[in-house]
């Protein structure tokens, strides 16, 4: 092992060291914020897919056959 | 994170500068909380593959997934910060012939082809139940190896939990213990972040699907390394 390093000297490393830590941290909480956004936009999707369903009525079903009425 | 925060002032305002290293020792504190974390979510990531096995609940091969995947981020950490003490220290970036250093390269290689493996299995009963496998074996790997590396003779790496030369003294493992603290609780709170951000993206793409009144459930979601709900 080397000698004790100087503070000057020291401190660049034990920096690097915290914000290699501090970096890696806000990688991680970048990515989770833009698989939020991106959660955040299928929300909105999805209320717009429910509104349009919603909006729209389905189709009445086909009338019945008048076999009775024909034959009067 | 409060507590985190709370470690690393104890750090430079509370714990003594070290009789051998002087202030580098100061990456200590992040270096070993990190790589204990990281051993015990690979340990974790076993036991939670276990219960899949067991109960075959789709839940614990996530849990599986996502603990692996953290303990992967923080190996990274783990990796680059002893490369800084190792250079700051023994003035090389990298020393092959130290054990605890190639062993943990090791341990980082082998859950690095985690992810190839889940991708490259298609079924997701088969991608689960290999994975698990994977992550019993690497999971028990992981004492082995710690163990195998304590017993080496070869030795030039400091000993945390050292009992034959003491120990740390009193204010050194007092930061040790509250930064390993802080660091556990930040792990755990990024675990429950990413299991949840991962409920919610499957619940939508199921209610998508259920809106779309598609109901086969590959056509949409495709081939992915990650658990499906």
């Amino acid at each position: 092992m080397l000698p004790a390093l100087p503070l000057d000297e020291a401190g660049k490393y034990v920096a690097a060291a915290y914000l290699v830590f501090l970096l890696l941290l806000l990688v991680y909480v970048a990515i989770m914020a833009s698989k939020l956004s991106k959660i955040e936009r299928e929300v909105v999707e999805i209320a717009e897919l429910v509104d349009r369903k919603t909006a729209d009525p389905p189709p009445p079903p086909p009338p019945a056959p008048r076999a009775k009425a024909k034959a009067r | 994170m409060l507590v985190l925060t709370g470690a690393f002032a104890m750090v430079f305002f509370y714990a003594p500068l070290d009789a051998d290293q002087g202030f580098v020792q100061k990456i200590f504190y992040v270096h070993v909380p990190m790589a204990i974390v990281a051993l015990f979510g690979f340990v974790g990531g076993g036991i939670c593959a276990v219960m899949y096995l067991r109960t075959r609940e789709t839940k614990w091969d996530m849990r599986s997934y996502v603990t692996i995947h953290l303990s992967v981020i923080l190996a990274v950490g783990v990796l680059i910060t002893g490369s800084i003490w190792a250079r700051a220290s023994w003035g090389h970036w990298w020393v092959w012939d130290e054990p605890m250093l190639v062993s943990f390269l090791i341990v980082f290689l082998l859950y690095a082809t985690y992810w190839p493996l889940r991708f490259s299995l298609e079924d997701k009963e088969k991608q689960a139940r290999y994975a698990s496998v994977f992550a019993i074996v690497a999971g028990a790997f992981v004492p082995l190896n710690f163990t195998a590396v304590r017993m080496a003779e070869q030795y030039i790496h400091p000993e945390t939990f050292a009992t034959t030369t003491g120990g740390m003294p009193g204010k050194f493992a007092l930061t040790f213990v509250v930064a390993l603290i802080g660091m556990t609780l930040l792990f755990f709170t990024l675990v429950k972040y990413e299991m949840a951000s991962k409920h919610a993206t499957f619940r939508l793409r199921a209610l998508r699907r259920k809106l779309a009144g598609d109901d086969d459930d590959l056509m949409l979601t495709g081939r992915s390394a990650a658990p499906q709900l």
